[in-house]
């Protein structure tokens, strides 16, 4: 009886738990990534030179200039000066596209301006050309926190996003919460579980011995759970990096970032 | 290959002013293989060289264990006003080249 009270007791106890879960919160205090990394990688970072993402940022201005597509036109023929035009414009993003109303992202916003504006065909999502943009242009926002919206028609994704950043997936039953919301900051073998957050990307990540995307992590991690990879750009991953951006609060973006 | 070229504008003659290049290169080591088991062929920059006015200052000759995207950092005496010359080669043969202007005083 008292045993069978117990299991009650517990289950009611792992239900609570699972809808405590499912709500949306913020780790306290917000740290980024860089604050984890120790005091090598943090001044490689730093030092605009040998930061080795900024040869992505070289080869994004060059293609920011360069004329591409049936149109013969080039980002800057539109846009101009992408150090003005471009300020702020990375913080806004994953958000509803106005068009077609579904969530999009900067690489995806890239990617629509080349066919629509440019008559230009598409970039692979993690080709060099595409981070060399992307990087270009989020790095125009560094300093700046993301300012996205959560409501309206973007609500949905961002519930969606929250919700798979709960879930349990892959044979090792992890969902991103337990590592980057439940043990920031603890060891996993030589390194210390970060926040996870979205500001630094693009990175140049060490192991990698090359720049990756955002999406590209979430590969990375999921491949370390062992859970079915998504391809990049996937609807679910633009969720996930929607949630991202609404956690990382404050936290200004610092890119192009160098991760171990 | 993009490259990043890091030389003071202005120098002092007698100076010792550092140089620093960055060239985003894989440096494929000849170890690796692909997703089918095939393996991978070297292919690093085995030769790097800066001539300053003409005259080789420095080189640099790279193997295996050089990381991707190599960054080298070096110091030369400033003598004259005039051109930095850099020129790389990897193991496929392609060839690579920047040059910067230096102003020096006195």
């Amino acid at each position: 009886m008292i045993r069978n009270r117990l299991i009650v007791v517990l289950f009611a106890a792992s239900i609570s738990a699972g809808v405590m879960a499912q709500s949306a919160v913020r780790p306290v205090p917000l740290k980024s990534g860089i604050e984890f990394t120790g005091a090598e990688v943090r001044a490689l970072q730093n030092d605009e030179f040998a930061n080795p993402g900024m040869l992505w940022v070289t080869r994004g201005a060059a293609a920011w200039e360069q004329p591409a597509g049936g149109e013969n036109r080039s980002c800057a023929g539109c846009h101009g000066d992408a150090a003005k035009s471009m300020k702020g414009a990375a913080m806004r993003y994953p958000q509803i596209d106005k068009a077609d109303g579904g969530l999009i992202n900067l690489e995806g916003r890239i990617q629509q301006c080349r066919e629509q504006r440019q008559n230009a065909a598409p970039l692979k999502y993690e080709s060099e050309e595409l981070l060399g943009l992307t990087s270009y242009i989020r790095m125009q926002s560094n300093g700046m926190p993301p300012n996205i919206s959560i409501e309206g028609a973007a609500r949905r994704h961002f519930e969606q996003g929250r919700d798979l950043y709960y879930k349990r997936v892959g044979q090792m039953n992890l969902a991103c919460a337990h590592c980057h919301q439940d043990n920031w900051g603890k060891k996993l073998g030589p390194e210390t579980i970060s926040q996870g957050h979205g500001n630094p990307y693009p990175i140049y990540r060490l192991e990698w011995q090359t720049m990756g995307s955002l999406h590209r992590r979430f590969r990375s991690c999921l491949s370390g759970v062992r859970a079915e990879m998504l391809p990049q750009g996937a609807p679910e991953y633009l969720n996930l990096e929607l949630y991202l951006a609404w956690r990382s609060g404050n936290l200004p973006i610092e890119a192009p970032g160098v991760r171990r | 290959m993009a490259a990043r070229i890091s030389v003071p504008q202005n120098a002092r003659r007698g100076d010792s002013i550092e140089i620093r290049v960055a060239i985003q290169h894989p440096m494929e080591t000849g170890y690796r293989t692909d997703d089918n088991g095939t393996s991978i062929p070297k292919n690093v920059i085995n030769k790097l060289a800066c001539r300053y006015n003409g005259a080789e200052v420095f080189r640099a000759e790279m193997g295996s264990g050089i990381s991707a995207n190599p960054y080298l950092s070096f110091f030369i005496i400033a003598a004259n006003s005039g051109e930095l010359r850099f020129d790389w080669v990897d193991d496929a043969g392609v060839t690579g080249s920047e040059r910067t202007s230096i102003i020096v005083a006195g």
